[in-house]
């Protein structure tokens, strides 16, 4: 046990003249870590500002995120992210990442030169025995001690330079979220990293003794004694986050409120982001056609007009919806509440096999399944990941928005449903989501009765107190999917509108365009509809279908395309021209057939990746497009008999 | 006792856990470590999971959790 004299004290915080002209630093990397919920990452974009790198880890699935401090006017040293994890020795796949970067046992990344650790100032004795393993690894490390502030308003006490002289390591106060304190950050690495050898020097020799590694028992019995002897004092737990969960815990109101919470997302959704969208393809559309009459030659305006600017306007229109949603969800998480909403759906999502934790990535699935099935990462039970992972694309995702919108919008009449409850349209909608969530629930089941029967799931939450969500990390949030859903849009769905514009006016005849039917894909389409036309499909919604394998999204970029070449509809708007060649059964079939079928490469992708499989991948695209194929065909089949 | 069995509103500490590896190790971190006080806080809407305070921090464990963690009543031995 580590019963000891205490350890002599050591120069902490001292801040040694810089020579000027002198190299700046030995330092290059520098690696950040602490606990869940210590707001590392929030000292991480502090940090850095926001140009970061995402990449994985080789081999894992593990994300890595470094960035150049910057924000602290250290261009030249490179910030490591590491996973936040409660123990070294872990046994998730995070701790194991950790532990190897920390060690340079890591290919690619290079053994870290500085550690900056971040604890949770409000739950000190706990994250200490983190801490303990860490220092034991002897590089130069600062601890930072987050949420000062917070602490010192709700009665805690801590005394850093006790801490200090205990762990023979400088101690911070810091407030990541208001970024005070960072400064000492600064000095440490200046003090640390001096190029001067003497300088170098003033490294203090570890005189304290660390626990064992791989026991913590050892490690909370170390930590709680550090605390005592620094005469910590946890601060009262915040009245009003009891207070907030007798409500929001409610046998009766807590259920309720979720309920509505529920509601209130979808319905802001629709209600304020369809006259934004509206709005905007407005403004595109206007746009598009004063650009089209600034260019004289005539093929090229057909290729950038038809080509080009319908496409990629159809999906463009769906920016504001995605980032609405986008939004609520980043604000729920924020907050704290979407933990305890995991709690009260933990029992209904057990009773399909799965676990309260599964409720998370599936809400966010409803935005978009790949930072969803990312999320499986907070699943420890393998098994139960999984099954998430697989069901988590039935859930109705924003891409599937685009085709929803149009087809109700030009098949589905405006009328109120119920006395004037709900309207007719909003009804569809809200069945084709119900459609998706019963599909996931029941293969879900399915899943979780057969191939993956696990005995125990643990269930293991923790509740974080509320906090307002600040307008800095919902805003990055935001920024990130923006610049992604653009990139997108700019890349693939530029490239798939160009190549089928190309292909619907080869070969030319004559120097001139084909006609939309005798062109290249023309032909294709009509190679494929005879499997379509039970569904009630046409040739052009065959390859919609074709071109909206790489993302569900690109399917009305491709009519609008399609549609726009062909002379019959081409003055037609979409919508017109989707009633002009489709029957109803045809037009519902079609989104029923969206609500299953598994048309996204990212989150194949994505699958391959975290399953670290190819199987998965596969057998899921099999099922879900299979799945679609039939309940397409019905649709089809019962609409049409009864209409 | 099980800390299932504990009250809402009672406290009790920690005697031993009889949890698989991993689980077991996940727990300890977060502070449910042997002579360890735990609060019981409240239960989740449908009467579970069960909301406990341990080191200041507030972790949700189901009863089938729970039931392998063995407490005593605080000042008994």
């Amino acid at each position: 046990m580590s019963c000891h004299a205490p350890s002599p004290p050591v120069a902490v915080l001292e801040e040694p003249p810089l020579k000027p002209g002198q190299p700046r630093s030995r330092f290059r990397t520098i690696a950040l870590i602490g606990p869940p919920n210590s707001g590392k990452s929030t000292l991480f974009n502090r940090l850095t500002g926001l140009r970061q790198k995402v990449a994985n880890y080789p081999g894992v699935t593990v994300e890595q995120r470094s960035g150049r401090m910057s924000g602290i006017r250290r261009h030249d040293l490179t910030l490591i992210d590491l996973p936040g994890i409660y123990s070294l020795a872990g046994y998730s796949e995070d701790a194991r990442v950790a532990a190897d970067v920390l060690k340079g046992e890591m290919p690619g990344t290079p053994r870290p030169d500085a550690v900056l650790i971040v604890l949770d100032a409000l739950n000190l004795s706990r994250q200490l025995m983190l801490a303990g393993p860490i220092l034991a690894l002897g590089l130069p490390t600062m601890v930072l001690l987050n949420m000062a502030d917070l602490m010192e308003s709700r009665g805690g006490v801590v005394d850093p330079l006790a801490l200090a002289q205990e762990l023979g390591r400088p101690v911070a106060l810091i407030s990541a979220a208001r970024g005070t304190g960072l400064e000492a950050i600064e000095r440490f690495l200046q003090q640390h990293g001096s190029a001067h050898p003497e300088m170098a020097r003033t490294l203090p020799v570890l005189p304290i003794e660390l626990p064992v590694l791989q026991n913590p028992g050892e490690c909370r019995r170390w930590a709680s004694q550090v605390s005592s002897r620094t005469k910590y004092k946890a601060p009262a737990s915040p009245l009003w986050t009891r207070r907030l969960d007798s409500v929001l815990l409610h046998r009766v109101w807590g259920p309720l409120i979720f309920l509505a919470v529920v509601v209130t997302v979808f319905q802001g959704v629709f209600t304020i982001g369809q006259p934004l969208s509206d709005w905007m393809g407005d403004g595109l559309t206007q746009l598009g056609t004063k650009v089209a009459h600034v260019i004289p030659i005539l093929w090229l305006q057909a290729l950038v007009h038809a080509g080009l600017w319908n496409g990629v306007q159809a999906v463009l229109v769906f920016l504001p919806q995605i980032l609405l949603l986008f939004l609520f969800i980043g604000v729920l998480e924020d907050s704290g509440y979407l933990a305890r909403a995991a709690l009260i759906a933990d029992r209904v999502m057990r009773s399909i096999g799965l676990n309260g934790k599964a409720f998370i990535p599936l809400l966010s699935a409803y935005a978009c399944a790949v930072p969803a099935i990312m999320a499986t990462r907070t699943i420890e039970n393998k098994r139960d990941r999984l099954a998430t992972i697989l069901v988590a694309p039935f859930m109705t995702c924003s891409a599937r928005l685009p085709i929803y919108t149009l087809i109700i919008a030009a098949f589905i009449p405006n009328r109120p449903v119920l006395g004037s409850l709900i309207g007719m349209r909003a009804c569809v909608m809200l069945s084709l989501y119900v459609l998706g969530f019963l599909a996931a629930l029941l293969t879900a089941k399915l899943l979780k009765s057969s191939v993956l029967k696990a005995s125990s799931s643990p269930f293991v939450l923790e509740l974080p107190q509320y906090r307002w969500p600040t307008v800095r990390s919902l805003s990055l949030r935001l920024y990130d999917r923006s610049a992604l859903f653009l990139k997108k849009a700019g890349t693939i769905i530029l490239a798939v509108s160009f190549v089928l514009w190309v292909l619907s006016i080869l070969p030319l005849n004559n120097g001139h365009f084909s006609d939309l039917a005798n062109s290249v894909i023309g032909k294709l389409g009509h190679f494929v509809e005879p499997v379509l036309r039970p569904l009630g499909f046409n040739w052009k919604i065959g390859i919609g279908l074709l071109s909206s394998i790489i993302a569900r999204e690109v399917i009305v970029g491709t009519l609008g395309t399609l549609y726009g070449v062909d002379p019959t509809t081409h003055a037609l708007s979409l919508q017109a021209a989707l009633r002009h060649d489709m029957t109803i059964g045809g037009a519902i079939a079609l989104v029923v057939f969206f609500a299953f079928a598994m048309q996204c490469t990212s989150t194949l992708a994505v699958v391959r990746r975290e399953t670290n499989s190819l199987r998965w991948p596969i057998i899921q695209f099999c099922y879900m497009s299979g799945l679609a194929y039939v309940a397409a065909l019905i649709t089809n089949q019962v609409l049409s008999h009864l209409l | 006792m099980a800390l299932s069995e504990v009250e809402v509103g009672e406290s009790a500490v920690v005697d031993s856990l009889e949890l698989p590896h991993d689980v077991l190790d996940h727990l300890m971190h977060l502070g449910f470590l042997p002579d360890a006080t735990i609060d019981v806080l409240r239960r989740a809407p449908a009467g579970d999971p069960t909301v406990y305070r341990v080191e200041g921090a507030e972790i949700a464990l189901r009863r089938e959790t729970a039931r392998h963690i063995h407490v005593r009543r605080q000042g008994q031995r």
